[in-house]
């Protein structure tokens, strides 16, 4: 029994945003930022990335990737929390204060407008012109089963 | 609730603690100091320090009742997994707790034999403690306030089961100390 896929939470998606926005453009949307603890980190180290193989979906190391982790706390208590790949230190910091920012009821809705909309516009932007500029190149092939015999 | 932080430099800040628990357990009897500023309640720094040098995805701790409120910490910061305490490789402990009922490890494996983190009212005063054995040239003196009333019976019991038992890791505000299973203790 594979379990159900859900749709992604709010905070799923504003994480996975704030995974892939670089450490400047994060500095750049957030503004001046309240005071905060690091609780752990920014450090960087290596996650094993898993895959499934076909057919069967047995699990498999497909190899190392380098994150960057870190953990703060906010003067209100909010725990924020940060994952990215790379070794952007600033970037995993920045983003675990934003999502302490984004859970905060206060800061919240403000900062999802201020950050993540403009973010997440941007990104989509980026993987649509990937794909445009894939498209171009793409080549039709056809197998003529009649002209083997 | 809130989450307290670790060490502020995890590599340096570790080894550092782990010098002084070494210091600690091959002279027993000897006060080392241990610093860390922000321990979460009700954990001593020296406590909090300790568990976390030690203590990693690896190892699997038990909190006896009045450590459970730096649970969360625990799991976040060490990653270790919680056990009951006759499976745990650490007991944190804030008032004494009966050897006996740790894991003291076999005479094939003695490593697996526990370690107890036993946080204490004060070392340096309180009950006089008579230690000999390795690491202690003729008899070192400790000072300890907070242990059980039948401790030096206790231990003798577990210094019995050597190579088997457990260690002992003795915190008080920032001073560790250390028993381990190789000593042994005289009251008085």
């Amino acid at each position: 029994m594979t379990p159900a896929v859900q749709p992604p939470t709010r905070r799923q998606h504003w994480m996975s945003v704030l995974a892939r926005a670089s450490g400047q453009e994060l500095a750049a949307l957030a503004g001046p930022l309240p005071p905060y603890t690091r609780l752990r980190g920014p450090e960087a180290g290596l996650v094993m990335v898993r895959g499934r193989t076909g057919g069967s979906g047995n699990p498999f190391n497909l190899g190392e990737a380098t994150v960057a982790r870190c953990t703060i706390r906010t003067g209100a208590g909010t725990v924020g929390h940060a994952y990215c790949l790379g070794r952007d230190l600033r970037q995993a910091e920045l983003a675990a204060v934003l999502d302490a920012l984004l859970q905060d009821p206060a800061s919240g809705p403000a900062m999802e407008a201020q950050v993540i909309a403009p973010l997440a516009t941007a990104q989509a932007e980026r993987r649509a012109q990937l794909a445009r500029r894939a498209a171009a190149t793409q080549v039709q092939f056809f197998t003529l089963a009649t002209m083997r015999s | 609730m809130t989450l307290h932080p670790g060490f502020a430099d995890p590599v340096l800040d570790s080894q550092a603690c782990f010098r002084a628990v070494l210091d600690a357990m091959s002279r027993p009897g000897r006060i080392a100091g241990v610093a860390f500023p922000d321990p979460p309640p009700p954990l001593d720094p020296a406590t909090a320090a300790v568990l976390l040098t030690l203590a990693d995805a690896e190892a699997s701790v038990w909190l006896d009742h009045g450590a459970l409120a730096a649970q969360e910490w625990v799991v976040f910061h060490c990653g270790a997994a919680l056990a009951a305490p006759g499976q745990a490789t650490f007991g944190v402990a804030l008032r004494p707790v009966p050897l006996a009922g740790l894991q003291a490890g076999t005479d094939d494996a003695p490593e697996l034999g526990a370690t107890l983190i036993l946080q204490v009212a004060a070392l340096g005063r309180g009950r006089r403690l008579r230690l000999s054995g390795p690491g202690v040239a003729t008899t070192a003196t400790l000072l300890v306030d907070g242990l059980a009333g039948d401790f030096v019976a206790e231990w003798a019991a577990n210094h019995a089961l050597f190579p088997r038992g457990i260690d002992l890791i003795l915190c008080a505000g920032t001073q560790v100390a250390a028993l381990p299973r190789s000593t042994r203790v005289a009251g008085g």
